[in-house]
């Protein structure tokens, strides 16, 4: 390096001016996630599924296929596509998209040593975990839309923007149905973000990614082996798996909002406490890798 | 951002422990660096120096003991205590998806207002401007360190911490990175620099701490270090037969001995410049006369390895002063004036 001519043209130093604030971070957070590969690997899982489903339907069994209710919900309208999408994602590959992102945000960080990097600038470490948080909550959010958008277009290229029948047996506008399927994917965040923050607090306790995403996906999986168990059904009301299908509320006629408020309460008891203690954990903590 | 503590030192630690479970990492360590100089760091691997720096930058959370950067609390009040100081601990590290440029952004970014101004700048200053949009993650170690260097000078830092910043360079790279921190410090940047290497330091630092097994077995003026490693003097003339004639009638001068092409004798500053005196007088040029950094060394190695400061009759943290530490002018300045005479 020509440091010796280099450094005389350094310019008098001063101390800087302003303190960044956190959206400031999330932005950067979000870029990050952006530059990498796998970032995108998370959100083709959500996205081909629809793809991969409204091509065999065309392709292997026609666009006007008859012999069932399910098959002519499904092209009578191409606004029926995004909601069957959202009943099989929902159950478990968008948990797992989202613990993907969520369990590496900060472990990947500590052992690549980029924490220490980000913690010895002007920032406060409440300000990156709240950054980190919203990131992969963002990430999250934009794994479900950007699932039902394809879903949505796929499913109206093949069977059109037509009316579709509510769980109630109503029928619903083509408007309002899409309306719907916005809600109904907002509301499958509920779940999802708590999915997240679980993500969270162990990416940020094992400081392991790919401990912190496994352990994450098996929170998920030992919640639904749970649920099959025998004489704990007094408990199935307050399982988290339980709330990822509470958006089917919307679904009906008159709108049920009661599985989508009792979602919201359920997950927050496993959200908040999560997020408190990976907070705490997380302002205390040694950074130590790197 | 707030300027920083006008009087305060730069750094300031007291009693300084960090324990995991039967491990003393750190055992009751105090640092205290002065505005405006290099303070080198010294020790063996596993002494403590870095899990030192990481609880003076608040990464990691002391046992017990304070901590003050131009008198803030880094782990009590976080960021605001950074204010000014800037550097990196082991290696600095990097998204290694994101360009040289794109990470010096994302810190700029983090640095806050009038930071990202000067990213080209920084870059050109540690010579990355030609290699500033490749991958991070395809930079050699050298380029790595000069890009923790450009990202450490973006916060125009008043205190500059620099854990081995030369290891794993290759002599040039370890030379331009001497010369970059001397430059750094004639501009009145305070300089916190831990090595494992003695040599690595000496020529840049004025003062030093050795830390040994988490404690700390020395600190203070180098110069004091030099002056109780010996007192070994090489000596070169352009009659060494007659040198040494005049070496043993020198009153001081100690364990003479004459070589085939030099002579070595024990001496203080001062008997060694009225050796150099007589020499001239005599008509015997001097070629060279210079301390034995041989024995400075052996002294770090007894200091870190074994021994300690107290057996040297050196000066320890609590202040004592070292019993054989000539006053005056440095080894250096003895080996600078030897040599014009």
């Amino acid at each position: 390096m020509s440091v010796a001519t280099a450094t005389a043209e350094l310019p008098p130093r001063r101390m800087l001016s302003g303190r960044p604030s956190t959206l400031t971070i999330v932005s950067w957070e979000l870029r990050k996630l952006m530059a990498q590969r796998r970032t995108y690997l998370g959100l083709a899982l959500g996205a081909i599924p629809p793809l991969i489903f409204v091509v065999f339907w065309n392709f292997h069994q026609g666009p006007d296929r008859h012999g069932g209710i399910f098959a002519t919900e499904i092209t009578q309208s191409g606004l029926a596509t995004p909601v069957l999408m959202l009943l099989f994602e929902s159950a478990f590959l968008l948990p797992l998209i989202a613990a993907l992102v969520s369990g590496d945000i900060v472990a990947n960080e500590d052992s690549n040593g980029t924490l220490k990097t980000i913690l010895t600038r002007s920032v406060d470490r409440g300000q990156v975990f709240a950054a980190k948080t919203l990131a992969a909550m963002a990430y999250a959010a934009a794994a479900v839309f950007g699932a039902a958008a394809i879903a949505t277009i796929a499913g109206v290229a093949s069977w059109g923007f037509h009316h579709v029948i509510t769980l109630s047996d109503t029928v619903v506008s083509a408007p309002e149905a899409l309306l719907l399927i916005v809600a109904a994917n907002a509301a499958v965040l509920i779940p999802l973000l708590t999915v997240v923050s679980i993500g969270v607090l162990l990416s940020t306790v094992t400081r392991n990614s790919a401990a912190a995403v496994v352990g994450t996906i098996g929170v998920v999986i030992v919640l639904y082996i749970v649920t099959a168990i025998p004489g704990l059904e007094a408990i199935h009301p307050y399982l988290l798996t339980g709330q990822l299908q509470a958006w089917q509320g919307l679904l009906r006629t008159p709108t049920d909002w009661g599985p989508i408020a009792h979602s919201a309460w359920v997950c927050a008891l496993y959200a908040l406490p999560s997020l408190f203690a990976a907070y705490l954990v997380f302002l205390r903590r040694d950074v130590a890798g790197g | 951002m707030a300027s920083v503590a006008g009087d305060s030192p730069p750094v300031k630690a007291r009693g300084l422990v960090k324990r995991y479970k039967d491990l003393l990492a750190v055992d009751h360590i105090d640092l205290n660096v002065n505005a405006g100089e290099v303070y080198g760091f010294l020790g063996p691997n596993g002494a403590g120096k870095t899990t030192t720096l990481r609880m003076l930058l608040g990464l990691i959370m002391p046992t017990a003991g304070h901590i003050e950067l131009f008198g803030r609390d880094p782990i009590r009040e976080g960021a605001r205590a950074l204010d000014g100081v800037a550097g990196f601990v082991e290696a600095p590290r990097f998204y290694p998806y994101l360009s040289g440029r794109k990470n010096l952004r994302m810190m700029a970014a983090l640095d806050g207002l009038g930071a990202r101004a000067r990213v080209d700048e920084v870059l050109d200053t540690v010579d990355l401007t030609d290699a500033a949009d490749k991958r991070a993650g395809a930079y050699s170690h050298g380029m790595g360190q000069r890009l923790g260097i450009a990202g450490a000078l973006l916060r125009r830092p008043e205190l500059l911490v620099l854990d081995e910043p030369a290891t794993g360079l290759d002599p040039a790279g370890i030379r331009d990175m001497r010369v970059l921190i001397g430059r750094l410090a004639s501009e009145g940047i305070t300089v916190l620099l831990s090595s494992h290497q003695l040599a690595e330091v000496q020529e840049i630092c004025d003062r030093v701490a050795i830390v040994r097994s988490g404690k700390v077995a020395y600190e203070g003026p180098l110069a004091d270090l030099r002056g109780a490693a010996g007192n070994g003097y090489r000596l070169h003339t352009s009659d060494d037969r007659r040198a040494a004639e005049l070496a043993r009638t020198t009153p001081g001068i100690h364990a003479l001995s004459v070589g085939e092409a030099e002579l070595r004798f024990d001496a203080s500053e001062r008997d060694a410049g009225a050796l150099s005196l007589a020499l001239g007088a005599a008509g015997v040029a001097i070629y060279r006369m210079a301390p034995t950094l041989a024995s400075l060394e052996d002294l770090f190695f007894e200091l870190t390895e074994g021994g300690g400061a107290a057996a040297h009759g050196m000066a320890t943290p609590d202040g004592t002063a070292p019993a054989g530490a000539a006053s005056g002018g440095t080894a250096e300045t003895t080996e600078r004036a030897a040599g014009t005479v």
